[in-house]
């Protein structure tokens, strides 16, 4: 009988059953950040303990740093505490730091798989929801609170349930002007914000074989938002090149072994699965949100809603959604006017994320009165994408070209919104309040679909801005 | 050792809405902070204040509710940020028990782990405790993990948790890292046999 990844990974992580039943999970990589672990170290030190096996786990600064000027100490006392926080725990326990200016610092679940950190066959844990991106490499990677930091930081375990597993095939060629942006928030859309309780989701099917390491990483990054607690997609050829020659891959003659060991976690053609769901490629359009969360989506051009066309049970939070939006029910989604174009986050700032905007967007004038901001995931893309002239582009084309870190995404730095501002946001969450304004509105929506918002200053479609495909 | 859950018994605190996520429930500029003392003060503080501060609306700002120690909640609860300053901010408030339909996985996790119960009732039960408390802020709500039921005004509804949570907080196990910790060498046999990234110089 076939096994999945999910059920490979497990039991060669397994230490042992707990007596509550669930199971004590060895942790490959462990990932932290400044803003859930520093009442883990608190924790370690009340209960005197140490670290266990520091060379397993990596740390990098990203949710508080400020991205316009990053001059220390910074503006906000409360914030430069955290990094300190941070810069001290990890010297006192021997934690490979990636600090500011090292030309390494970025968002955490961008600098992983740069660094050649995040490897198939893994199991990953960080103390940020979005660890699920590290699945794009067949990892096992999740999301764990501040306690279970404590708990990875002192043993290198968790005490883990078991998830099902939800294989999801997206089958065919995805449209020009379509990204894995478009593909995950139509599923999540399909399926729902609770639709992945207790699942774990693979993706696969020929549109995913065909997608590139970072588009996987996009597709898992916000499994999270469909309820799931990890994402992952089988690693391939296209995982292998990606990871060959990064600094912390495998070299030498360990390349081999490590291809060869990680080729052995796939799943297997007669894996079994307690659920499969399959999506066309070809009949997902640019999704773009309306509404308060993630699923509250639709085609960019779709219209919102009517309630009497939802399911009993959504009504409620569509009225929410729609008195916080200012929207109508029926109202079309294109036109509505923007002030704000945030290009970043652990979903989409990577290096090819900002290649395909510069590529349509050049020659291009963001709209007066937007506020655009771009903001590179890692001082890597930042240095990469200036060297190649996107930054230039961008910068011409009237946007802001930030320093690294989550910015805007979740506003815990100075970059947010005021008042009841309406940003088109590459980013994963359209929460009340998220991007840092109480009254702030979000829409979800893929890079180019930011860009062609800025440009044209109201939601747009892309395909029409800037002459894709059609 | 720790604070074995058998029944939890006090008033409740009705909060409808559904997919309520972390960031509701504690917004971001209050993570900035090096411990979760504190936290309770904050909680669902965009929902409870305005912009300068001043309270609206809200269940947990109406005196009638004040003192409850069981949040009602409806589905999706806590979904979202893995941010575990969202449960310690509803224990920190004084909250002992969260009962609602469903729960998002890291914030279950979450608040397990801190010894804050997250029960589940039938969605026709739930509406029932819900006009129960909204008819009575005074009625006392009884969440019994022993006996895997809630009670309240003469009505008893089953709970639903998963078993290995419910022993874990009946029997004081709901804080794992003693027993994780009781692995010992066995974690050394693990690390020396799997691998992990190396810089090679």
């Amino acid at each position: 009988m076939g096994k999945t990844l999910y059920e490979k990974v497990w039991e060669a992580h397994e230490v042992r059953k707990l007596r509550s039943g669930q199971s004590q999970l060895f942790i490959d990589l462990h990932l932290l950040h400044e803003v859930t672990s520093p009442q883990a170290f608190g924790m370690l030190k009340d209960l005197g303990l140490r670290v266990r096996y520091p060379h397993r786990t990596f740390a990098t600064v990203d949710h508080i740093v400020p991205t316009h000027d990053r001059t220390e100490p910074f503006q906000d006392p409360l914030a430069q505490s955290m990094l300190e926080a941070l810069r001290q725990n990890t010297r006192e326990h021997g934690i490979t730091f990636f600090d500011l200016g090292s030309g390494n610092q970025g968002i955490v679940h961008v600098i992983g798989p740069q660094l050649g950190l995040t490897q198939p066959g893994m199991t990953i844990a960080c103390g940020d929801s979005h660890t699920s991106t590290h699945g794009a490499f067949g990892a096992v990677a999740f999301g764990i609170g501040t306690s279970q930091v404590r708990d990875v930081l002192a043993t290198q375990t968790l005490a883990a349930q078991k998830l099902k597993v939800r294989r999801i095939n997206i089958e065919g060629k995805l449209s020009p002007g379509v990204y894995a942006k478009d593909v995950i928030l139509h599923i999540i859309r399909h399926l729902g914000v609770k639709g992945g309780l207790g699942y774990a989701y693979e993706y696969g099917g020929s549109a995913v074989e065909a997608m590139d390491m970072e588009s996987r990483m996009t597709l898992c990054n916000m499994s999270i938002e469909g309820g799931a607690r990890i994402g992952y997609v089988n690693p391939d050829e296209t995982t292998f090149a990606y990871l060959e020659g990064r600094p912390y891959s495998p070299k030498g003659a360990e390349w081999e072994e490590a291809k060869r060991r990680w080729k052995s976690f796939a799943s297997d053609p007669d894996a079994t699965y307690h659920d499969v769901v399959t999506f066309r490629a070809e009949e997902i359009p640019p999704t773009v949100t309306w509404g308060i969360n993630p699923g509250q989506a639709v085609p960019i051009d779709g219209r919102i809603p009517l309630l009497e066309e939802l399911p009993p049970e959504e009504r409620p939070v569509a009225e929410e959604a729609l008195a916080y939006m200012g929207l109508k029910p029926g109202q079309p989604i294109k036109g509505v006017p923007i002030q704000v174009a945030f290009i970043g986050s652990c979903t989409n700032a990577r290096l090819s994320d900002l290649r395909e905007v510069a590529r349509y967007l050049k020659g291009h004038q963001v709209k007066k009165g937007v506020r655009a901001l771009v903001v590179p995931g890692s001082e890597w893309v930042a240095k990469k994408a200036e060297e190649e002239g996107i930054a230039e582009v961008f910068r011409e084309a009237g946007f802001e070209w930030r320093n690294p870190g989550c910015s805007m995404c979740l506003a815990m730095n100075p970059d947010r919104l005021q008042g009841d501002e309406l940003a088109a946001s590459s980013s994963n969450r359209n929460y009340k309040g998220r991007m840092g304004s109480p009254k702030g509105r979000t829409v979800l929506m893929s890079p180019l679909m930011v860009a062609a918002a800025a440009v044209a200053g109201e939601i747009a479609d892309a395909r029409e801005v800037f002459g894709i495909g059609r | 050792m720790l604070e074995k859950f058998t029944t939890i018994r006090g008033r409740a605190v009705p909060l409808r809405g559904e997919d309520i996520d972390t960031d509701r429930i504690i917004p971001a500029r209050f993570m900035k902070v090096l411990t979760f003392e504190g936290l309770g003060k904050y909680l669902f503080y965009d929902e409870r204040f305005d912009e300068k501060g001043e309270p609206k609306p809200h269940p947990l700002n109406d005196p009638r509710y004040q003192g409850a120690s069981i949040l009602l909640v409806e589905a999706g609860f806590g979904s979202g940020s893995s941010r575990e300053h969202a449960p310690q901010a509803i224990k920190r408030a004084g909250f002992r028990a969260i009962v609602g339909e469903s729960f998002a996985e890291i914030f279950f996790g979450n608040a397990t782990a801190i010894g804050l119960p997250c029960v589940t009732l039938a969605p026709e039960d739930l509406a029932v405790l819900f006009q129960a408390v909204e008819g009575n802020p005074d009625l006392e709500v009884e969440v019994d993990l022993v006996n895997k039921e809630v009670r309240f005004g003469g009505r008893t509804a089953p709970l639903f948790i998963p078993e290995e949570a419910r022993e874990a907080l009946v029997e004081g196990l709901w804080d794992p890292i003693g027993e994780l910790l009781q692995a010992g060498e066995l974690l050394d046999e693990f690390d020396r046999r799997l691998p992990y990234p190396r810089r090679s110089e």
